[in-house]
């Protein structure tokens, strides 16, 4: 095993030739190198896509933080090396290591994964195989670093069971002490890797795979799942976090350009609009807001931590955010005459925005991004969006009006049931669009359509159903750019349906997808996420290989009664809550935002408790006022104070 | 007001793209609350001009940055504000301030000088003979980017350096091996490498270090 000197003193001579060396040294401003002898426990977190990427990710910061405020334990960080760099390492027997003391990475205790997105999975595997450390959690020994992933794809960890010793399921700012504090005790009891996975799979929200058994019906659809121990739960729920903790500021600033260059606050998780094909949407309730002043506050001490241009608000959906107002304008006050832009993503589509943009227009970006999804009013109430045609035009009418030259508009193709007239209608709407834009501005008006792919995600309303065929989708892709292909002034984006249904079947797999996927791996695959590393011949061999069919995954409409591979993991909304709002879709019912109407979806009786410990309006959530009643405190849905609907 | 920075980058700085070290100044002054001063137009730009490009992978303990501020500030505090603010790999060693109306640094950049250590497993035997045989050719013709050049009057001065083997007997001499002044002006900049190359060194593990400018009005550091 190299030593962090010896490794240091290979990269000196190997980077000048790769491509952005400045993505495999650290020494970013704000990083933290603690004295890896005086700690008990070393945890790396990984980004498993290249620095680029992942450096900016919220979600690792705040675990970095959370770590490295410990005093007895440390985290440091590690990417995905882009080709040119992976092949050096290979060629000069350079382990994968840390960039903030070079360590390699299986010298760590623990490596934790983040999974924000499904095609990954392969990087991960090419990370442990580059760090020198057995793919297979079966295959690992007991000075093999603990091996955890975490974040929105672990909704269905199922396709990555065997690669992982444990998941974390849902949000990671108290669990990661928990397992830390699991790990100092199983060291400090002798306990075996055993007997560190046993205490794993006893804390909340952890999932250890290993822990459980699947048994398969004849038609290779799921039985049941079921624990192999009793110290493994039947089913593992999500963590949550009662109230959102202080945002990160300290954000470290690359010494390179990366893709986003900014500073993040995040001022609200989870979303109450219900829209049937958003997972995020789903599995990030309830919705808990910062307040404005946090908010502020935070902003302002991370522009002057960091020195960054750009200052983004984030949260699933802007306008919902219940002091918008408020916070826009302390916001730009704040800012004044700093030469800053501030981007307000996910805007409802309705004029307010407009005037809210408008309040940062000292501060504004190039282009207005609005995400109507469908363009016709009967795919927008099965999606379960929904917004007038007449509401877009006038929205979009004073955009153009109020001097913005570009208009984004986000449309997703593959909706179920879904029609050429439903697709034609996107192409119709978007020229009405322009048109507005023309009257206004003439020719300089322009339109860009972002024409992506559904595809039916795990714990969503829309589970059940299938994900188009790559030809239906180039049908559907072709009437596109047929209808656009006279105006020069729209632009088009699309997605390959390729890969499309790369992530349908990952994100839709069962544990058999874990075999084709280190198959995909061994023949290459890499970077799935990215055009340079993608290839749909190696994922085509690896299914072959396996015996298995991609189109069990992605094509086939899914029995009301079928057994999901991810059933025994839940995000505390209930399958029957979903099964109601994937009828009420194909009824083409609306069901309204949430705060107006709690439809019962199953956050409140699962974290009662926490509710009941924090009320008022940091949750979105009617309050629960009924006395906790025995240990798990949980209050059946109908003995909630406040109307409750379905079911 | 204008203002100087002579400046040290070292360690992992050294593989930060000079367009990178622009946005890395440019942030460093906001985080030490400098009032930078902006370009006029629609994308105000501040005015941040660094005197050469240092070749990826290459050290430097002479580097110098030209800064504009919004407002005139004591320059003997603006160190210590500075380093607190910079990522390790930068060390800022002198501010001073500049007449507003000084010619671009860029503009009277004359020379640079280099250190190189070579790694002790490629360092040749008949290593001083060789750079001798390289200073007595009258014509080095190189090619860069597909085109022919001559770098023999690019290289101002070329010396091997004495090692102090004496006293490191445990340990093997560490360098520098060999020290230049190449000329760094707009249009006729010599590389390093390539006067490695001239050497017959070209395939050889070597580290670069600048140790100097050299300017119309004097040399950093002074």
């Amino acid at each position: 095993m190299l030593s962090p000197e010896e490794i240091r003193a290979r990269l000196d001579r190997l980077l000048p030739r790769v491509e952005k060396p400045g993505r495999y040294v650290g020494g970013e401003f704000n990083s933290v190198i603690k004295d890896w002898e005086r700690v008990a426990i070393r945890v790396a977190l990984i980004f498993p896509d290249i620095y680029d990427v992942g450096v900016s990710n919220v979600g690792l910061k705040i675990l970095y933080d959370q770590v490295n405020q410990r005093q007895d334990a440390l985290a440091e960080r590690a990417y995905a090396p882009w080709f040119d760099m992976e092949a050096l390492l290979r060629e000069h027997r350079i382990p994968l290591y840390s960039l903030e003391t070079k360590h390699p990475l299986s010298c760590f205790d623990l490596l934790g994964f983040s999974l924000p997105y499904e095609t990954l999975y392969t990087n991960v595997l090419n990370i442990l195989d580059l760090a020198g450390i057995p793919l297979r959690s079966a295959e690992r020994g007991e000075s093999d670093p603990i091996v955890i992933g975490g974040g929105h794809a672990t909704t269905n960890p199922e396709p990555v069971n065997e690669f992982f010793d444990a998941f974390v399921i849902g949000e990671g700012e108290e669990a990661i002490h928990d397992v830390i504090s699991a790990m100092l005790a199983a060291r400090a009891e002798g306990a075996s890797r055993e007997g560190l996975l046993r205490r794993l799979a006893s804390i909340a929200g952890v999932y250890v795979p290993s822990l459980y058994r699947v048994h398969y019906l004849s038609d290779d659809t799921i039985e049941r799942v079921e624990p192999v121990v009793p110290y493994a739960p039947s089913l593992i729920t999500k963590r949550i976090v009662p109230v959102l903790p202080p945002p990160p500021t300290d954000f470290l600033v690359p010494n390179i350009d990366i893709v986003h260059n900014r500073v993040s606050v995040e001022i609200m998780r989870g979303c109450t609009r219900g829209c049937r094909f958003c997972q995020a949407g789903m599995i990030t309730r309830p919705v808990r807001e910062r307040s404005v002043a946090e908010i502020v506050d935070a902003a302002e001490q991370a522009i002057n931590a960091t020195g960054f241009e750009e200052l983004a608000l984030l949260s699933l959906s802007s306008s919902d955010y219940s002091r918008i107002d408020e916070l826009v304008d302390a916001v730009s006050e704040r800012f004044q005459g700093r030469k800053l832009t501030i981007s307000l993503p996910s805007l409802r589509i309705e004029s307010v925005s407009v005037d809210l943009m408008e309040k940062l227009k000292e501060h504004r970006s190039a282009g207005f991004t609005l995400a109507p999804e469908a363009a016709t009013e009967r795919m927008r109430r099965i999606i379960n969006k929904f917004i007038p045609d007449e509401q877009i035009l006038d929205t979009t009418r004073e955009i153009y009006r109020r001097g913005w030259k570009t208009i984004k508009l986000y449309f997703m193709i593959g909706h179920p049931s879904e029609t050429l007239e439903d697709v034609r209608a996107i192409a119709n709407l978007c020229k009405r669009v322009l048109a507005e834009g023309r009257a206004v501005l003439g020719w300089k008006a322009h339109l860009h359509a972002g024409v992506s792919t559904f595809v039916p995600k795990p714990q969503t309303p829309f589970q059940w159903v299938s994900c188009d065929t790559r030809e239906r989708i180039l049908q559907k892709q072709a009437l596109l750019k047929r209808e656009f292909r006279t105006d020069k002034n729209i632009k088009l984006s699309w997605t390959d349906p390729a890969d499309t249904l790369l992530e349908a079947w990952l994100s839709r797999g069962d544990r058999r997808l874990a075999a084709v996927i280190h198959s995909a791996w061994q023949k290459g695959a890499r970077f799935d996420a990215w055009h340079e590393g993608f290839k749909a011949s190696v994922w085509r061999e690896a299914f072959a290989e396996h015996d298995l069919d991609p189109y069990f995954y992605t094509h086939r409409q899914r029995r009301t009664d079928e057994v999901f591979p991810w059933e025994h993991i839940t995000a505390a909304v209930r399958k029957n809550f979903l099964f109601q709002d994937f009828r009420a879709s194909l009824e083409g019912e609306i069901r309204v935002d949430c705060r107006l109407n709690c439809f019962a979806c199953g956050i409140l009786p699962t974290f009662a408790s926490m509710r009941r410990d924090h009320p008022g309006e940091v949750w979105k959530c009617p309050e629960v006022r009924s006395p906790a009643r025995g240990s798990m405190s949980l209050t059946p849905a109908h003995e909630l104070p406040l109307a409750v609907h379905s079911e | 007001m204008r203002i100087r920075i002579t400046f040290a980058r070292q360690g992992d700085l050294r593989f930060t793209g000079n367009l990178d070290l622009q946005k890395l100044w440019e942030r460093g002054a906001r985080r030490a609350g400098l009032p930078l001063a902006y370009s006029q137009g629609f994308h105000p730009q501040p005015k941040i001009s660094l005197a050469s490009a240092l070749p990826l992978g290459f050290a430097s303990r002479a580097e110098v940055v030209d800064m504009r501020l919004a407002e005139i500030l004591p320059t003997d505090t603006l160190p210590a504000r500075l380093n607190d603010a910079l990522p390790s790999g930068l060390r800022v060693l002198h501010v001073e301030s500049v007449e507003d109306g000084a010619p671009a640094l860029q503009t009277e950049l004359e020379a640079a000088e280099y250190e190189v250590t070579i790694d002790r497993a490629d360092l040749p035997t008949d290593f001083e003979t060789l750079v001798e045989q390289t200073l007595r050719l009258e014509t080095i013709p190189r090619e860069r980017r597909g085109r022919p050049y001559n770098l023999r009057p690019l290289i101002l001065d070329l010396r091997t350096v004495p090692q102090k083997s004496a006293n490191q007997a445990a340990s093997e001499p560490k360098g520098p091996h060999l020290w230049m002044r190449l000329a760094a002006r707009e249009a006729a900049t010599g590389r390093p490498e390539e006067v490695l190359a001239a050497i017959g060194l070209g395939d050889a593990s070597f580290r670069i270090e600048r140790t100097a400018l050299v300017f119309t009005w004097g040399r950093i550091p002074k």
